[in-house]
């Protein structure tokens, strides 16, 4: 009898284990969300190592358009800037493009689920950092790249992969290290 | 040749129409069925509850069509999910993959009863067991007992 | 000045409840009468003491007192007065109090409807509920406070989130509570009996009406949400298999489970155990739920936002609950001593398999809730499990459950036999067959499978009833006598049983729903599910702090108008968000559900469903409730220990 009760403490004890294992799983879950480094809405992208998808951005007074042929060969690395004229936070990020654009890096931008008449207002408002410029209303494009919002960024080597992603807008720490850093690394 | 030249003129502007046929109306009955199943597959990214096919955001909106197009290029059902899970990885199937990760997921509406199963039976086969033979003092004391 | 005065009154509350804790278990240990008598008292002045503390937040929101902290956050002067009350428990630091107030309501309740319990095990359960108020008061005073102050206060709050000015959902958190806090009741029976080191088959009687009580409003509670979610949401779903509904369908598995059991408990002194751990599992789940909710660890759009360092003295919370009990559960269980035996094939034994079924439910569901973020943890891989993955798993588990439900009832206790019980089912399988073959005649399988088991559930109630009171079989004035006479027992777990049968139809039903999304012009028409759908007018209609754009839609027949319907969208300017509000059309057999979308160049975009038994799942919940409630009014759950009387010296 006696052997039998001790047979069932470990099966007794499991729950314990259990909720201790959870218990401390979660603790770390807090502990990572606290710093920032979990969040369980971001929407991650894989495009990261892999060539330039099949996409093409329609001509956007001023801009021309472009697609897949033209991000091939590029001659320097391009920063490739999905933004849109209603997205408050493309606003906020003009300033530093302009700063990328002073710096001679070609912005190539695709103006996502927008209208002619508002790109123009946007870009009288805020100026035009872009080298290139090309539409996508109905965001075919933007699917193409992986982009779950705006602003999204890319940065594109001179073999067409693309080498880097920005799931938001740009940072002045971006815009000062993490960007001339890749830029040197894939010149 | 001068006879080829309107058939390859109306070919020509069929041509440039066929993207407006994939990209809406165009479907057939059949393919529409196919586009909602696989649309109601997907997590929209915006709204994460809702699934692509019934969020009313501008983005799952875009995912619809691009689903469309593809289904009526022809693509399978396995080969657009690959597409769409080459770009967002398997955060976008609200179906998630089987493989060894989620080996443990998807094992457990079979483990579960099992389990439950299992410790039923063996706490019943021990609630069974007959209690253990009389020692010969034991003995001794019961037919003393029963005097 | 009341703001200070619910802040003092929730700290008093505190002391009260690690007093009532500390006494009563201590007095419960040494047998101390005194110490045991005091329970009542000790939970009555808790309530006394939390009730003043809500009330005085009720206040301060009513009169919008900005000065407030919490208030200044989340309400706003133009709102209606019904929704500045309600809106009190619409955020975290509120709906914290709620909880402690429910905990407090429930200690109280043991108090007052628990003479019939012997002196110590009442001392413990309320020392135990102390126990956990008292944590749950602490965090409330020291993390959570909703008293803050804000100085200066400013003209105007932030602004009450349009979501909550809804009268469902207004009421949905105190139902929802009071289910979830509820089976702390149970939970402390179960400490209690561990503590006390013996369970006796009144235990299993003394615990069901609480489990019960608590599993109607939790039954209500999850019916009302859902239900929300379908009339205010605007695409027609009423569950998603969202993180937060499942950590609220968690608690109702096992509750359910933990009904069932503790009759086998009652009946055999047998499952005592499992009934113990159940009972710790139903209310820990409870509490992960609260934990869940806000701790921000889960992708939901349910969640409460808060800081990861309210998250972690949650966490801990949870821990100091959890671990000491389960602690004790592994510790004190080999005591609990089974003595019953019964047959696999027998009532007892149909429970059993109701027992595992569920919780095997429980366990997907949790699984499925929780892998997301322990995969990120562990792997670092993102993904998402999501409704097709719950609907694929569950429901094969729940056919089981179905055929079950009908043929446990119909198995004597401690040893049955299978064919005869089977024998007299045979025209509930064919009613349901029958029905099943009908439906799938008409329409795709698997709302035929659905109502099929439907059919099985409501017959199958039916039989059950008619079997007790031996219909057909003797003559009609001796059934009617002793329908009479049969228990409320019998009677609720044949309603509750039925219900979930016309919830099952309902969900069925839904499968079959149809619906048409359509851009209109005022003047503009369409035909849909049989009518002739026309959009008359598009409306600007100024509220109280919104303003609206209602339509006016008129569904007619055969030139005769049989329904003119208003959807609307709600603009709040003060928060910057909009609302849409449906409107359905019901006659309880088929929903006529419009929704208004995108309002541009004179006209909308139009939503039209034609959803058929769409009440009934809720109507079902309700039913369900109902079974519980006429369970709860059975005179045999009223006995007690016997009182001790001056003994009779002979004559």
């Amino acid at each position: 009898m006696q052997r039998a009760a001790l047979l069932r403490r470990p099966f007794l004890l499991l729950p314990l284990a259990c909720v201790a294992v959870a218990g401390l799983g979660f603790a770390e879950l807090l502990q990572r969300a606290g710093e920032g480094r979990y969040n369980p809405h971001t929407v991650p992208n894989f495009m990261v190592g892999r060539p330039v998808p099949e996409f093409s951005a329609a001509p956007a007074p001023p801009g021309a358009g472009f697609s897949t042929a033209d991000l091939q060969h590029p001659p320097q690395p391009v920063l490739v800037n999905f933004f849109a004229s209603w997205c408050l936070p493309c606003q906020a990020e003009e300033p530093l493009l302009d700063r990328l654009k002073a710096g001679h890096v070609p912005i190539w931008g695709i103006d996502y689920a927008d209208q002619e008449a508002a790109l123009k207002g946007f870009l009288q408002a805020n100026g035009n950092p872009y080298t290139r410029l090309g539409a996508d209303p109905k965001g075919a494009a933007a699917i193409a790249w992986g982009i779950s919002g705006v602003p999204e960024s890319f940065l594109v080597d001179r073999s067409g992969i693309i080498r880097w992603h920005l799931g938001g807008p740009l940072t002045p720490a971006i815009v000062a290290d993490t960007l001339p850093r890749l830029l040197r690394k894939y010149a | 040749m001068a006879r080829l030249f309107p058939l390859a003129a109306v070919l020509f502007v069929l041509l440039l129409a066929a993207p407006s046929f994939a990209a809406g109306s165009m479907l057939t009955a059949e393919q529409e069925a196919r586009a909602e199943a696989i649309g109601s597959q997907l997590r929209c990214l915006v709204c994460q509850n809702e699934t692509v096919e019934e969020s009313s955001a501008t983005l799952a909106a875009n995912i619809r069509m691009v689903i469309r197009e593809q289904v009526a290029a022809g693509r399978t059902n396995r080969q657009i999910m690959q597409w769409m899970t080459a770009r967002y990885g398997d955060f976008i199937r609200l179906d998630p993959p089987f493989n060894r990760l989620t080996l443990l997921l998807w094992s457990m509406p079979v483990l579960a009863p099992a389990v439950g199963l299992g410790i039923a039976f063996a706490a019943g086969r021990r609630r069974r067991a007959p209690p253990p033979p009389l020692t010969e003092a034991e003995k001794a004391r019961l037919a003393a007992l029963l005097e | 000045m009341i703001p200070e005065l619910g802040n003092f009154a929730l700290a008093l509350a505190c002391c009260l409840a690690a007093a009532q804790a500390v006494l009563l278990l201590l007095g419960a240990e040494a047998r101390e009468a005194r110490l045991m008598a005091a329970a009542p008292g000790l939970a009555f002045g808790q309530l006394i003491a939390i009730a003043t503390s809500f009330a005085a937040l009720v206040w301060s929101n009513a009169v919008s007192d900005f000065s407030v902290r919490n208030v200044a956050a989340f309400s706003q002067s133009q709102a209606p007065l019904f929704y500045k009350i309600t809106g009190t428990w619409g955020n975290h630091d509120g709906s914290i109090l709620l909880w402690c107030l429910v905990l407090a309501i429930c200690g109280a309740a043991v108090g007052a409807f628990g003479s019939n319990l012997p002196a110590a095990l009442r001392a413990r359960v309320i020392g135990v509920l102390g126990a956990v108020a008292a944590g749950f008061l602490l965090f409330a005073l020291t993390a959570s406070n909703p008293f803050q102050r804000l100085w200066p206060p400013p003209m105007q709050g932030n602004g009450m989130n349009p979501l909550l000015q809804d009268p469902a959902l207004a009421i949905h958190p105190p139902i929802l509570y009071l289910g979830y806090v509820g089976f702390s009741v149970p939970f402390a029976f179960a400490i209690a009996a561990l503590l006390e080191g013996r369970i006796d088959a009144a235990w299993g009687r003394w615990v069901r009406p609480w489990a019960l009580t608590s599993w109607c409003f939790l039954t209500c509670g999850i019916a009302l949400g859902s239900w929300w979610a379908y009339y205010d949401l605007g695409w027609g779903g009423f569950w998603f298999w969202d993180p937060v509904e499942n950590s609220s369908l968690l608690p109702w598995l096992t509750g359910t489970a933990l009904i069932h059991s503790a009759i086998v408990v009652e009946k055999r002194e047998s499952l005592k155990t499992w009934s113990v751990l159940l009972a710790i599992v139903t209310f820990s789940l409870s509490l992960c739920g609260t934990f869940l909710t806000r701790s921000g660890v889960l992708n939901s759009v349910h969640a409460f936002a808060i800081s990861p360092t309210r998250g972690v003295f949650i966490l801990a919370l949870l821990g100091l609950v959890m671990v000491p009990s389960l602690l004790l559960f592994a510790f004190r269980a080999p005591v609990l001593a089974p003595t019953g035996l019964f047959a696999v094939i027998s009532r007892e034994g149909a429970i059993v398999l109701n027992n595992i079924l569920l919780c095997s439910m429980a366990a997907v569901i949790f699984t499925g809730t929780l892998y997301p973020p322990f995969a990120a943890l562990l792997a670092g891989e993102q993904l998402s499990v999501g409704a097709p993955f719950f609907d694929s798993t569950v429901l094969p588990l729940a056919v089981p459950l179905v055929l079950a439900m009908s043929i446990g009832p119909a198995l004597s206790w401690k040893r049955a036999a299978l064919f005869p019980a089977l024998q007299r089912l045979w025209w509930v399988a064919l009613a349901a067959a029958l029905v099943g073959i009908v439906a799938a005649l008409g329409w795709h399988g698997l709302a035929s499978v659905g109502f099929a088991g439907a059919a099985w559930l409501i017959f199958g109630a039916l039989a059950d009833i008619a079997q007790r009171i031996r219909l057909f079989r003797v003559r009609a004035s001796e059934s009617l006598s002793r329908l009479a006479g049969l228990p409320l027992g019998a009677i609720g777990a044949a309603v509750a049983h039925a219900g979930l049968g016309v919830t099952i139809a309902g969900i069925s039903g839904m499968t079959l729903a149809s619906q048409r999304v359509i851009f209109l012009h005022p003047g503009q028409s369409t035909d849909f599910a049989g009518y002739h759908w026309t959009l008359t007018a598009l409306d600007r209609v100024p509220g109280p702090d919104y303003v609206a754009r209602v339509a006016t839609l008129e569904a007619s027949r055969d030139g005769r108008t049989i329904a003119v319907l208003h959807p609307s969208d709600r603009r709040f300017p003060v928060q910057g968000t909009a609302v849409t509000d449906t409107a359905i059309r019901t006659n309880l057999l088929v929903d006529l559900y419009t929704a208004l979308g995108n309002v541009q160049n004179g006209g909308a975009e139009v939503r039209l469903r034609y959803d058929p038994l769409a009440p009934w799942i809720w109507l079902g919940a309700l039913v369900m409730a109902c079974g519980g409630g006429l369970s709860l009014a059975d005179r045999r759950l009223r006995v007690g220990a016997p009182a001790r009387r001056a003994a009779r010296l002979p004559a």
